[in-house]
């Protein structure tokens, strides 16, 4: 019954990602990118790691793909006929490196027979990854803190309005007003 | 351990396969190399977490959850950082990036 919906769960995640990285609209790939990691999410719960499926949900599809919807519609970037999407030519390249790396995927699974289940690990609950988050990897979450904490400090450093340095601004100042976050109100 | 580990690393591979594919062909759109970039990270936080199962070990979901929060971070100052390079010369076409002087 689970091994039945994890592949169901992972047909869904593989294509919703290949309508998302071939989707030219912007905001349809971010919706289809949310439903392929809704399913991954479900994927993590099945495989005993619900700590971290409840994560995927929030942090990933409600914070980090909201975050880039708040920022195609604040740039106003929803437009496919800008011309940002690639030509079929430019895809080919790509079609070709990736076709090799799958290729060789399946060339190592066909080479290796006899997949068995393991058997089943338990399931921890979330106090003891919780302890063993904070105690055996203490260090990793502060450096993770302070990761955030620049990152924080980076941002609004680059998102800030005035001119960072005369030599950084090239544009004139009166067209300051009228671009950028003015554009999407 | 419901489906053996192997079928979880076919998955991982294939998604993460296909975020290189299109890293490499919206090459030319910032927003989707990061989506894509979004991809890659995902798949590889599903190959940890396929791994904590198989060896019913903790490890595997904290790498999970701090690839996560690293990957927020990333995600922060990359679209920071496309606000900026949109502000300055509205639009988020790389080729237009290509000259360092500014």
């Amino acid at each position: 019954m689970e091994q039945t919906f994890f592949y169901i769960l992972a047909t869904v995640a593989v294509i919703g990602t290949i309508l998302a990285i071939a989707e030219k609209h912007p905001v349809h790939a971010i919706l289809y990118l949310v439903t392929s990691l809704f399913s991954i999410a479900v994927i993590f719960y099945l495989l005993m790691a619900p700590l971290v499926a409840v994560f995927e949900v929030i942090l990933y599809a409600g914070a980090i793909m909201v975050l880039f919807l708040f920022v195609i519609m604040m740039l106003d970037l929803g437009h496919p006929e800008k011309g940002l999407s690639p030509h079929w030519r430019e895809c080919l390249p790509a079609l070709a490196l990736a076709g090799v790396s799958i290729d060789c995927l399946a060339i190592v699974i066909v080479s290796r027979h006899g997949a068995v289940a393991a058997p089943a690990a338990a399931s921890l609950p979330v106090r003891e990854v919780a302890r063993r988050l904070f105690r055996d990897h203490g260090l990793a979450v502060e450096l993770i803190s302070l990761q955030l904490l620049f990152a924080l400090v980076g941002a609004l450093y680059l998102g800030r309005q005035g001119a960072p340095s005369p030599g950084l601004r090239p544009s004139p100042p009166q067209e300051r007003g009228d671009g950028g976050e003015g554009e999407a109100s | 351990m419901i489906v053996p580990l192997e079928h979880v690393l076919i998955l991982a591979g294939l998604l993460f396969f296909l975020g290189m594919g299109g890293l490499l062909a919206w090459r030319a759109n910032l927003i989707m190399m990061l989506v894509c970039i979004e991809v890659m990270l995902n798949a590889v936080m599903l190959a940890f977490v396929g791994g904590s199962a198989r060896w019913g070990g903790a490890d595997g979901q904290l790498f999970a959850i701090f690839i996560m929060a690293l990957t927020s971070s990333e995600v922060s100052l990359a679209l920071a950082m496309v606000v900026y390079l949109h502000r300055r010369r509205k639009t988020v076409d790389t080729d237009r990036f290509s000259e360092m002087k500014g």
